[in-house]
């Protein structure tokens, strides 16, 4: 019976992440054509896509570099992008962190925006036993972690002779605000949301993508507050 | 050209730095429990830095030299409506995509 809802729960992370293969095959492609187009090879892009896994920081770094700016500039400014994963990590910590080690390195390797955002939902929706939810974490990670190398490559070998048609840029956004939809339950996400959207807008002149993280800092703790005030309110 | 050591320099810290982020908390903290007031705001991560890495994104978007473009916009809008009603992510993927390629084929 565990045995099978283990197995049922990977497969309900392989089909629900399904629908985001459709963003990764092209948001992948265009990094290695990017990348070929920054005068990496191959070899090179698939290795930076095997070792960073992290598709808005990959962009901004091969960017950067491309534009002629210093190393340390392109690393600093990648990194702080990735700073989000730290959240996330935070964030999985009461769900994932009793799993045994060596799988716990594996499960921080493939925390990633979409894997994050779907076990998030997963996890806060639904009674799971440790094993169900390592397993269906594993199973998001199929349809969106291994397309991620394959059509990176893709893209690096077909490189130049794609042209660069409207609107591909516009893939990531359009797949979290469809992410962000159903996460708004109740008044304390809602305005969580609001506050990060406006103050990551309000911020957005500061260097080294600041502003994303006054954003989503300023979300959170409005989060936390209302949270508070509500249930003060209406002690449960 | 990118300078090869540049790029390796680049490749490996934001590797090493970015898998230091995801591991940080579920690596070091475990099964040890958090206190109540950081799950609290925890629990508010993802509608907080997904909105607010997308906002500037959505509003001035690099691929048009950063100015609001109207077809985007609708498609953002037909997407989050889509999404926060239906509660149904690939039907909102689904419908942005269709504003976003289609609208221009109006004009």
């Amino acid at each position: 019976m565990a045995r099978q809802n283990v197995k049922a729960s990977f497969w309900r992370g392989v089909t629900q992440a399904l629908p985001f293969f459709v963003v990764i095959v092209p948001f992948a492609m265009l990094f290695g054509v990017v990348a070929t187009e920054a005068g990496l090879n191959v070899f090179e892009a698939l290795t930076f896509s095997v070792v960073v896994i992290a598709g808005a920081s990959q962009f901004t770094a091969v960017q950067l570099l491309a534009d002629g700016a210093p190393a340390w500039v392109a690393l600093i400014s990648a990194l702080t992008i990735n700073l989000r994963m730290a959240m996330y990590s935070a964030s999985m910590t009461p769900h994932l962190g009793p799993a045994p080690p060596w799988t716990r390195v594996i499960l921080a390797y493939f925390m990633l925006d979409q894997t994050y955002a779907l076990a998030h939902v997963e996890y806060e929706s639904k009674t799971l036993t440790l094993e169900e939810k390592i397993a269906y974490f594993f199973g998001i990670v199929v349809p969106i972690g291994i397309p991620w190398y394959i059509f990176t490559v893709l893209g690096a070998i077909i490189g130049k002779s794609i042209p660069s048609s409207y609107g591909l840029d516009f893939a990531v956004p359009i797949a979290f605000l469809a992410m962000i939809g159903p996460m708004l339950r109740t008044r304390a996400h809602m305005l969580a949301a609001f506050v990060a959207v406006v103050l990551a807008l309000l911020f957005a002149w500061l260097p080294y993508n600041l502003g994303l993280m006054v954003g989503a800092f300023g979300g959170m703790i409005t989060g936390a507050q209302v949270e508070l005030m509500t249930t003060r309110r209406s002690p449960e | 050209m990118i300078d090869r050591d540049a790029l390796w320099f680049v490749i490996i810290g934001l590797g090493v730095g970015s898998f230091v982020f995801r591991y940080a908390f579920l690596g070091l903290v475990g099964s040890k429990t958090l206190p109540d007031w950081l799950l609290r705001h925890l629990r508010y991560t993802g509608v907080s830095v997904l909105p607010a890495l997308i906002a500037p994104m959505v509003l001035w978007p690099a691929a048009n030299g950063g100015q609001t473009d109207p077809v985007r916009l609708a498609a953002a809008a037909v997407t989050f409506a889509a999404a926060y009603w239906l509660k149904n992510v690939l039907v909102a993927m689904l419908g942005g995509a269709l504003v976003l390629i289609g609208l221009p084929m109006l004009y």
